[in-house]
């Protein structure tokens, strides 16, 4: 199969949409001309005019606020926010409307929009261009929250996501823009809330979202190696979320280390630890859950100090390894 | 080099009310006046249902602003959209929205606008394009933002009539909206509803310009302040708002002075301002003043009254007679 980027996956998936459905449209900060502060909707502004390629001033609150009327009124928009650190300027609008409109009106209106925003650390941008801040929408009912790992699920979940009839919030990885991955050439779409065996193991089960899945299949396969086989489940939507893979595999494993990026404390992690806990897998658990996440403090700019502020392949490996040592 | 202020002082503006009287009509301004009676009715009903300890939640009364709503709305055409403030009220039922829907979606019934889910803040009624009342303070106005864009972009002559408070009018949300709006030229009307106080802060406190209309110079959108009590007055810059957004002329900025005869919500004690006040607002009460304006006698006013609590008296008995929602549902309307 043809491969090609994550970042030309989604604008492959912009533009397929674009072409297919009059009431898609982007907007956004520098999406015309520039093409996005990465790339993502290049070209599309001389395919679509500006008319549905729009650039904003630099109004976050506005951009998503332009996202929701337009949805309430019968467009498909897909907005961008540069970074998702700036996401939070967009916050009252996507928690407190976005969110809340169609229970609060009696499930009368409906809000379908996609904002995409980078995430991650990994560019050397310091502590206000590097946040994941995906937990804090997964706390929120009414959003959707989706977190493509490859360019095959990001232009899949892109697509599925536009046409969902509900607020998601796309979060992309600024690392994994330019990974390369084969993407098929027809539109395709992966569903949401369905998490996706990623690679088949028994030793122990791997939970990873967006540039961690990456970072845990090169983990496992050095622990192949050493005879440790991996199982690693991606959720890919964190919420509404698809637990049962996950759950199954801890009954088959016994052992679960989970692994995000953002920060360890109030991260996903923690929702699929209670989770796990909670149900029967529980009684299938040879080791304790084990979470690798953040550690408990804004990114920092030094090269070094950055690669160590986040879960990365050897951490991974060495937990794993320890995990699969122990006995209870 | 002199460095000065560069606010452009307005007047408020004053409308020829022969003119409006005259095209208008005393048989529609009539029923204005009956509009009118019923908002005051409602409110004064929720008012009495929550002191007597039948109403489970909070309300924000509109008594004394009902010019406004009428004001507005019926400058509005069918199919044209309504955002508004969590004083919403008077401008839902101006709209046209159905009373005993209304009274039961207070009352959290199942038949209510929004199944009892929404409650007096979140009041909705998408089927008549009103998409709904906003318990967040300028909340509704970026969201403005993105139905002019579908406005524009479906090449209707629909308009967007966005109602928030003078407290709205600081907030970041405002200047985001109203900037995107201008150079988007969009079909929207920002009607400021300034009824004096965010809460308890005067409005004399929170700007350092005279009226919040000046600020549409910032924009280099339209603007005008109106006497806010004044139906007419309302109507008429809002009616030439809506000519120019559906003539592509853009977003207009509506500045309309009134005042909150009632406290911000049921907790008020209303500490920030004198008794001596709100008496003088209440002399310019807005509905009597329409009513003398088309030389209406005492007793049909009172009987427009009469009539109108009559009306909410059924709405009460429909809503009482309503049921809850079932918790079985509980779950439903989170997501499409």
């Amino acid at each position: 199969m043809r491969e090609i980027t994550y970042v030309e996956a989604i604008r492959e998936a912009l533009f397929q949409k674009m072409s297919e459905d009059k009431t898609v449209f982007i907007i956004g900060e520098d999406v015309g001309i520039y093409g996005g502060a990465f790339g993502a909707t290049a070209g599309l502004i001389q395919q679509f005019g500006e008319e549905r390629v729009i650039d904003t001033p630099i109004s976050e609150a506005g951009i998503a606020g332009a996202c929701i009327g337009a949805a309430l009124t019968g467009f498909r928009p897909v907005g961008e926010i540069q970074f998702m650190d700036f996401v939070t300027l967009s916050m009252e609008q996507l928690v407190l409307q976005a969110a809340k409109i169609r229970f609060m009106f009696g499930g009368k209106a409906k809000v379908p929009f996609v904002l995409r925003m980078p995430g991650g650390s990994g560019t050397g941008a310091a502590a206000q261009h590097s946040e994941s801040l995906e937990n804090w929408f997964v706390h929120v009912p009414g959003l959707k929250v989706v977190m493509p790992s490859t360019p095959y699920d990001a232009k899949g979940l892109l697509i599925a996501s536009i046409e969902d009839d509900n607020p998601v919030i796309f979060v992309e990885h600024k690392l994994l823009y330019k990974v390369k991955g084969p993407v098929p050439e027809e539109m395709y779409r992966v569903p949401l809330s369905k998490s996706n065996v990623v690679r088949q193991g028994k030793d122990l089960t791997i939970v990873a979202t967006s540039i961690m899945v990456q970072r845990a299949l090169q983990a496992a396969e050095q622990l192949a190696k050493e005879g440790i086989d991996v199982e690693i489940i991606d959720p890919r939507t964190l919420r509404p979320l698809d637990d049962e893979p996950i759950l199954e595999s801890v009954v088959k494993t016994g052992k679960v280390l989970i692994v995000h990026e953002a920060v360890k404390m109030g991260g996903f992690g923690g929702e699929i630890a209670a989770r796990i806990a909670e149900s029967t897998a529980f009684d299938y658990l040879e080791a304790p859950i084990r979470r690798l996440g953040g550690l408990d403090i804004p990114i920092p700019y030094n090269r070094k100090l950055e690669y160590h502020a986040v879960p990365q392949v050897e951490n991974i490996v060495e937990e794993a390894r320890n995990l699969v040592a122990l006995r209870v | 080099m002199q460095l000065t202020s560069t606010a452009i002082e307005t007047e408020i503006y004053q409308p020829d009310h022969q003119r409006l009287l005259e095209e208008l009509g005393e048989v529609r301004l009539r029923e204005w006046v009956m509009k009118m009676a019923l908002i005051r009715s409602f409110e004064e009903k929720a008012e009495d249902l929550f002191a007597r300890g039948l109403v489970h939640g909070t309300m924000h009364l509109s008594i004394g602003q009902e010019a406004v709503a009428i004001g507005a709305s019926s400058a509005m055409q069918p199919g044209d959209y309504l955002l508004n403030h969590h004083r919403g009220h008077g401008h839902c039922l101006a709209w046209g929205s159905d009373v005993n829907l209304m009274m039961a979606e207070f009352l959290g019934k199942e038949t209510g606008y929004c199944r009892g889910r929404g409650g007096s803040m979140h009041i909705a009624n998408v089927e008549m394009n009103n998409l709904g009342a906003n318990g967040i303070v300028a909340g509704g106005i970026p969201i403005s933002v993105g139905v002019g864009l579908s406005i524009k972009m479906r090449g209707t002559r629909q308009v967007c009539l966005t109602i928030f408070g003078d407290g709205a009018a600081n907030t970041g949300a405002f200047h985001e909206s109203l900037n995107m709006a201008s150079i988007w030229n969009l079909p929207v009307i920002y009607l400021c509803e300034n009824n004096q106080y965010a809460m308890s802060m005067p409005i004399q406190k929170a700007i350092k310009i005279q009226h919040i209309g000046q600020r549409a110079c910032a924009y280099g959108i339209a603007g005008v302040t109106v006497d806010g009590n004044d139906a007419l007055a309302v109507y008429d810059a809002v009616r030439t708002a809506a000519e120019r957004a559906r003539n592509g002329e853009g977003p207009t900025l509506v500045e309309a002075i009134t005042y909150r005869w009632k406290g911000h919500s049921k907790s008020d004690r209303q500490a920030y301002r004198t008794r001596e006040e709100v008496k003088e607002w209440q002399a310019r009460d807005p509905i009597r003043r329409l009513a003398q304006l088309i030389k209406m006698d005492e007793a049909e006013y009172e009987e427009i009254f009469k009539k109108a609590q009559a009306t909410i008296e059924e709405a009460v008995a429909f809503a009482n007679a309503s049921p809850e929602p079932d918790v079985s549902t509980i779950m439903e309307g989170v997501y499409a």
